[in-house]
């Protein structure tokens, strides 16, 4: 089977492809020396995978998978702290469901659950509000998890539980912030990357302007994209028109649901509920300046982490090394290959993840995993 | 949950709140329009929006929604999303393990 059938416009993929041939040659790449294009959310790790943009695309192009996966950059004392919290009888922790398998030291939320700790898995931290309103008696405390993205939920959930005055509502505040890391990347001496697909639905709440630096003080690359298959072999073969010609900038292929500047209400409401911690720890990354938000002290009763005197820099050690054998660093910051993990398939499946990149599909290792067989059966063919 | 899923609005419950049904492959379920409602919340009937984790984030077009729905189902997002939301409805009801 060709993989371009999977396309639903295969003339158009095709189309693409040849302009990305065409210019991969132009610029000289190869696979001995090819350009190394970073797709920084999770999602488009997945849609690459899924739809096997890294075989299609010449050899000279590869992908790094960048740490746009709030699941599987989420260190084992997160978890830890999470269950910490989850103990308590008076607590309904709630969670996005992708949090659950997620391993820490002593086991994941999944663990924690059925060893009798009321855990509960919500779409929306509305749902959390919806419990707390329910249940007067009872602490309902919500895992702020996620990007910019969903940021805004919790920050816009907490302005409500305060216009109510629900007071047995609290976030468990643990958002990260996408570009710190991008520019921690880029300091690193050992990675080389020549340009980046940018997320879209971070870009959504956030607009373009926060990759200016990207641009303007790296001299990379960067096109904001959507996650249909199309969108991503535009904005790939917009990056490398940029590379060719020797430019630079922030340019916005998903301008239909991407605006500018974002979107002013969330903007608001994340200003208005969080600032930045002075760093947070990312796993497989290390500790990253301004990188993590906390509750400000207006909100302080909303603060899950004051509440229970669980959180970042409280009690144990901040960072837990990795499992054994673990490669999960080395794979985060593109150096590795998930299958070149010696756990990879062995110690570490999406069943029984060892590593958090195997934990949800937006991470790489589960990604290669899940279209692993796929692609065998095509190489074979 | 980094992933929205296109939802139409079909009717504001509180205008206050700024919550509002959305159906989301035909599952209705209330959101949050606050991101999205600027100065008329009663425009936004009938409007198709990426609705992340109950928030409606983005107005996109009719088009726009059935390819992103596409885009979604191909990488099983949308039924995850889908699933999701009945976990929330189903963690509302539960009792004390
Ligand atoms: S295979 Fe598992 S242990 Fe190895 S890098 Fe991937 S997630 Fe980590």
């Amino acid at each position: 089977m060709n993989l371009i059938d999977d396309f639903r416009d295969p003339a158009r993929a095709k189309a693409l492809l040849t302009a990305i041939d065409v210019v991969t040659g132009e610029i000289g790449a190869t696979a001995e020396n090819p350009v190394h294009i970073m797709e920084i959310c999770g999602g488009h790790t997945h849609a690459i995978f899924r739809y096997g943009l890294d075989k299609l695309t010449p050899p000279g192009v590869e992908f790094i998978h960048g740490p746009g996966c709030p699941v599987c950059v989420l260190p084992m004392s997160r978890v830890d702290e999470c269950i910490e919290i989850a103990e308590r009888p008076e607590v309904i922790f709630t969670t996005f469901g992708d949090a659950m398998r997620v391993p820490g030291t002593r086991g994941s939320l999944m663990q924690a659950k059925a060893a009798g700790a009321d855990i509960r898995m919500v779409y929306s931290p509305l749902d959390a509000l919806e419990l707390a309103r329910r249940n007067p008696d009872r602490e309902i405390v919500f895992f702020g998890l996620g990007f910019e993205t969903t940021t805004p939920s919790t920050a816009l959930s907490i302005q409500a539980a305060a216009r109510e005055g629900l007071g047995n509502f609290s976030v468990f505040c643990n958002h990260i912030t996408v570009p710190p890391p991008i520019r921690a990347l880029l300091d690193d001496p050992d990675m080389v990357l020549d340009g980046f697909v940018g997320p879209g639905h971070v870009s959504m709440v956030i607009g373009t302007h926060p990759y200016d630096f990207i641009a303007e003080d790296y001299g990379k690359p960067i096109v904001v994209a959507g996650f249909e298959p199309l969108d991503l072999l535009q904005s790939v073969l917009m990056v490398l028109r940029q590379i060719r010609d020797g430019r630079a900038c922030v340019e916005n292929q998903y301008a239909r649901v991407v605006p500018e500047f974002g979107n002013p209400v969330s903007l608001a409401a994340i200003a208005d509920v969080y600032e930045p911690r002075p760093s947070f720890e990312w796993r497989g990354l290390g500790e990253i300046d301004a990188s993590g938000l906390r509750i400000r002290d207006a909100y302080r009763m909303y603060d899950a982490e004051s509440k229970f005197g669980v959180g970042y820099g409280k009690g144990a050690p901040r960072v837990v090394p990795e499992p054994e054998g673990c490669a999960c660093g080395a794979v985060m910051t593109g150096r590795m290959k998930p299958t070149a993990c010696p756990q990879f398939g062995r110690g570490c499946t999406p069943e029984m993840p060892l590593g958090a990149l195997m934990v949800s599909s937006e991470g790489a290792c589960a990604a290669y995993y899940q279209y692993g067989g796929a692609r065998a059966l095509e190489a074979a063919e | 949950m980094c992933l929205g899923i296109p939802g139409q609005i079909v009717r504001i419950t509180d205008r206050d709140r700024q919550m509002a049904i959305a159906d989301v492959s035909g599952v209705r379920r209330e959101v949050s329009v606050a991101c999205v409602a600027g100065n008329d919340i009663d425009a936004l009937i009938g409007a198709w929006a990426l609705i992340h984790v109950g928030f409606a984030m983005a107005l996109i077009d009719e088009a726009e929604a059935a390819a992103t729905l596409e885009a979604l189902r191909d990488l099983g997002e949308a039924q995850e999303t889908l699933a999701a939301m009945a976990e929330g409805a189903a963690a509302l009801e539960e009792v004390r393990p």
